[in-house]
């Protein structure tokens, strides 16, 4: 049986100290996770800008390390949805996020991508989650860049709980316990 | 010649084309019939030197007839008047194109037609623009609700009716002062 990831401690070894850690699995792939999370930036309206500022060295997003913006989705593993989502644009950023090789969050940043905001209207969708799953949710229009900083350490705690292996590898689990 | 003189100069050259002008604060109009616009603003390039077009948009008067009006914003470069025509179009009237006497009209004239359903008659590209093609209907007409109509076309747009009660950018129109108008106060604070 493996232990719930945020059950999980670490120790050391008196013989091999320095050299070795015990940890569990899931906790070792989760802290490798969420310390190098690199952001597909779906910039869409003003929110964008603020997303600019948090990446650039005054907020300094790669103190978290997710400052490598990747602009293919192949190269990334969190989405984040920052602007005004218009139903022209909807499908294409379906598309986008259906190109992100999994594991794979979202996070929907500000008002307009978390539930159309102040466009009460024909033309935008209200909220990116009715088309994709989002992790976290960032309000402000826009948000400040230490909102989104904020929002990327809830991803990371987030991230910290998953039971990563147990979830996403069932095929080798069950190749290995056959 | 400034843009007084020009309004009294196309009323004399149009004669019967030109049905009304007006003056609002140093702002010139002319409504002139459908047929009439386009020699209109031809002679408004041509020989008042009105080399810019600033803006094509139209208007809904819904339960009028004619129903809808085109209106054309100029300008000169060379003396700095602006004039405006308009013109009202009735339903399923085609109105002819200016694209050809300014090139910026085509996409201005693809915005009315995408907003407003108006069609123009040798537009050299008449698609929407904002919308997707094959979305089907008319976003700006006033029979057109705010909150939208379900559409769907599968791979390339869908839409649907948004939520015009509640959430948290309504205010509560008519009620108290602006502090509780606000949507913040029907929320409680914790």
């Amino acid at each position: 049986m493996i232990a719930p990831a945020d059950q999980t401690l670490a120790a050391y070894d008196s013989k091999v100290e320095g050299n070795v850690i015990f940890t569990k699995l899931d906790a070792a792939i989760n802290w490798m996770r969420k310390n190098s999370m690199w952001p597909m930036p779906m910039g869409l309206a003003c929110c964008a800008i603020e997303m600019m500022a948090a990446a650039c060295s005054r907020y300094d997003l790669s103190r978290f390390g997710a400052e490598v913006m990747r602009f293919s989705p192949r190269q990334a593993d969190v989405m984040i949805v920052a602007g005004t989502v218009t139903y022209k644009m909807a499908l294409a950023v379906k598309r986008v996020w259906d190109q992100m090789p999994a594991p794979k969050w979202c996070i929907a940043m500000g008002a307009c991508a978390s539930s159309g905001g102040m466009y009460r209207s024909y033309a935008v969708l209200q909220g990116i989650d009715q088309l994709i799953p989002v992790d976290v949710y960032i309000s402000g229009c826009p948000p400040r860049p230490e909102a989104l900083l904020e929002g990327l350490m809830r991803l990371q705690q987030k991230i910290e709980t998953e039971h990563s292996f147990v979830e996403q590898k069932k095929e080798l689990i069950a190749e290995l316990t056959a | 010649m400034n843009a007084a003189q020009m309004t009294s100069a196309l009323k004399q050259k149009f004669g019967s084309a030109v049905l009304k002008t007006k003056e609002f604060r140093g702002e010139h109009t002319l409504v002139v019939t459908l047929e009439g616009a386009k020699p209109l603003l031809k002679y408004c390039r041509d020989e008042l030197a009105f080399d810019y077009l600033v803006d094509v948009s139209s208007l809904d008067y819904m339960g009028k007839e004619p129903r809808f009006e085109m209106v054309y914003e100029l300008y000169g470069y060379g003396h700095h008047q602006h004039l405006r025509v308009r013109a009202a179009v009735a339903e399923d009237v085609e109105v002819p194109t200016v694209s050809d006497l300014w090139p910026t009209a085509d996409w201005h004239e693809r915005e009315v037609y995408d907003m407003m359903g108006i069609k123009f008659s040798g537009h050299p590209d008449l698609r929407r623009i904002l919308m997707w093609e094959g979305y089907p209907y008319f976003p700006l007409r006033k029979d057109f609700p705010l909150e939208g109509k379900p559409s769907d076309m599968p791979d390339i747009g869908f839409t649907k009716v948004a939520p015009m009660a509640d959430g948290p950018f309504v205010t509560s129109p008519g009620v108290g002062d602006t502090v509780t108008r606000e949507p913040r106060s029907r929320r409680p604070v914790e």
